[in-house]
């Protein structure tokens, strides 16, 4: 096949894949920044520019609040799910002790049920903790959901590092709180930055937990209020207020992407060791 | 000024025994090198002495002082890995620096420490680069830097050498040598396969096989009186030729070793005639390849390169009698 048929063949199909990927994304902005009847209209050009919704989905109700409840939920889970999985990722990669691979399948097994499986025993257990209706209740189910997943790549990523940088250390004499803290943590930067973002979106983006553990508004995050979103009446959906709500909840996601792929340095323990 | 006792050392994998009780005393001050064929334990040996594997059994005694449960940092040793292993995101200076930082060493002190090491070792222009910024050569010197900040009282070289390429792994040996002369309070042990480092390096090379001590003395003494064909084999290139049954007979021996710098190519009559198969010349000397009709080829060093020509009926004597007869256990023959 002539080379021109081969790179417009490729480029074809990326540029379908792009496509794909990206028009819902773009849908949601142009319905956004449309207003009235405008929005019941099939158009793939903005044809109107208005930041009415935005305004209104900022300063009506209790949005703001609902998108600071995602960000701190969201943020601890990333620390805690990172602080227990680094440890446990030490500890399942480079301590030698019985029925290692045994609890190692066991933490993968945790992810093989569905949510709402789950859900009804979840539910009592945060009951029983006290946590209904509070972040912390969130907070807590998030990170029995992300760990498993974290724990696995770590462990992975940790088991690769170089024996001999751990052995150096102690006979530097660093104790593991130090190997792992000050040796370990500067390498795996990479794996960090991925099993955090990974961990933070399915955190950001939870919604049959945050429905079934919160009941109030205050306590709410943002997948759960946009859902719930209602207009004047029953019968009508407020578009353009979910299209808004939807992409200003997308933002922080692009941007923690953007910001973190720089620091997705690949090959960073090259020059350690040999070669 | 360090004593090592090693004590009925054993260290098992499992079921498998890789030490199989080693009885050894390492001198104050000594260059001590293990060394043996891959597999024999002679790494196994060194982490034990370590302190990164457990000991099984035994004991090990630093100055008399049982060491066996000590961390090794507490046993106060340092250790230069056949990898480097430096840690790929701190510089130089950082790199060296993080063992006395640890044992919260003052900044004016770490400091002082640091630029002597780097002094001696010539590596002070590189002090703000990362590992990955330095070659081969630079990389290994960093590690031995690393290792001598720490002023340790022992000081253990696993292979060190391996990584690099011939002609800096023979700058490097010297550099060790010269270090060696510099740290005369240091006691060191530093293993090896290669039996040239060990006979350019060592006070007393200790010669190990399948987790036990084969033999343990000066360069010399393994060179001119091996007890074993093992040690006789192992020590010094090209290696030792072994004669068995009508050849090893005439000298009232099982076996019988001649080394080939040790053999001579007579006009006439020699102890051995055969055909030349092969010569390898190598410009100040050469090898000849002879076919005396034994299992294997008599190996012959000769000054200067060859003249005869593969095919060339030979004549082969011992210089000076020159020989080692060994009996059925593959140890000395008596008389």
């Amino acid at each position: 096949m002539p080379v021109a048929i081969k790179n417009t063949a490729f480029y074809g199909l990326v540029a379908l894949i792009v496509l794909f990927a990206v028009f819902p994304f773009y849908y949601a902005i142009i319905t956004s920044l449309k207003t009235g009847s405008a929005l019941f209209t099939i158009e793939y050009w903005p044809t109107s520019f208005s930041l009415a919704n935005y305004v209104s989905v900022i300063e009506t109700g209790s949005f703001p609040r609902n998108l600071l409840n995602s960000l701190v939920v969201s943020g601890l889970v990333v620390a805690l799910s990172l602080l227990m999985a680094v440890t446990a990722a030490f500890a399942l990669a480079r301590v030698r002790f019985r029925g290692r691979s045994l609890l190692l399948l066991t933490i993968l097994s945790v992810s093989m049920f569905p949510q709402i499986a789950v859900l009804a025993g979840l539910f009592e257990v945060i009951r029983f903790l006290g946590l209904y209706n509070t972040l912390w209740g969130l907070i807590f189910s998030y990170t029995i959901f992300t760990l498993p997943f974290t724990v696995w790549v770590l462990t992975t990523f940790m088991r690769d590092l170089p024996i001999e940088i751990e052995e150096a250390a102690i006979v530097d004499g660093a104790t593991p709180w130090v190997i792992i803290t000050k040796v370990f943590l500067p390498l795996m930067w990479p794996a960090l930055v991925t099993t955090g973002l990974l961990a933070f979106i399915a955190a950001w983006n939870e919604f049959l937990f945050a429905l079934t553990f919160t009941s109030s508004t205050e306590t709410r995050t943002v997948p759960v209020i946009i859902a719930l979103l209602s207009g004047n009446s029953a019968h009508e959906i407020p578009w353009g207020l979910i299209m808004a709500a939807s992409v200003i909840v997308t933002v922080p996601l692009v941007v923690l992407v953007l910001i973190f792929q720089r620091k997705i340095i690949s090959g960073l323990t090259a020059g350690g060791v040999k070669g | 000024m360090t004593v090592i006792r090693l004590n009925n050392v054993r260290k098992s994998f499992g079921t498998y025994d890789v030490i199989k009780g080693v009885d050894l005393e390492i001198n104050p001050c000594e260059f001590m090198v293990f060394v043996g064929p891959s597999g024999c334990g002679k790494s196994t040996l060194l982490r034990l002495i370590a302190g990164l594997e457990d000991i099984t059994s035994g004991t090990l005694a630093f100055d008399d002082k049982v060491v066996n449960s000590l961390t090794p940092s507490q046993r106060g040793i340092a250790m230069v890995f056949q990898s480097y292993a430096l840690y790929p995101h701190m510089t130089v200076y950082d790199n060296m620096a993080f063992g006395l930082k640890l044992a919260k060493g003052g900044a004016d002190e770490i400091k002082r420490r640091v630029n002597e090491a780097a002094e001696m070792l010539q590596i002070t222009g590189y002090l703000d680069r990362l590992p990955k910024q330095l070659s081969g050569g630079q990389r290994q010197r960093v590690a031995i830097g690393r290792a001598i900040v720490r002023d340790p009282k022992v000081f253990l070289f696993d292979e060190p050498l391996s990584n690099l390429d011939a002609a800096l792994r023979v700058q490097t040996r010297l550099e060790i040598a010269k270090l060696h002369a510099k740290m005369h309070e240091t006691t060191m042990i530093y293993v090896t396969h290669d039996q040239v480092e060990a006979m350019t390096l060592a006070d007393r090379i200790c010669v190990l096989r399948d987790g036990n001590v084969e033999q343990v003395g000066t360069p010399m003494e393994l060179y001119e009186k091996p007890q074993s064909t093992f040690v006789a084999g192992f020590i010094g290139s090209p290696k030792m030729n072994f004669l068995t049954e009508k050849f090893a007979d005439a000298y009232r021996a099982h076996t019988l070793g001649v080394r080939p710098e040790h053999l001579e190519i007579r006009d006439k009559a020699g102890t051995w005639n055969g055909k030349l198969i092969l010569s390898e010349n190598l410009g100040s000397e050469s090898y000849l390849y002879i076919d005396i009709g034994a299992k294997d080829p008599l190996v012959v060093r000769q000054d200067g390169s060859a003249r005869q020509q593969p095919g060339d009926l030979l004549h082969v004597s011992p210089i000076n009698d020159n020989v080692h007869r060994f009996d059925q256990t593959g140890h000395p023959a008596q008389a």
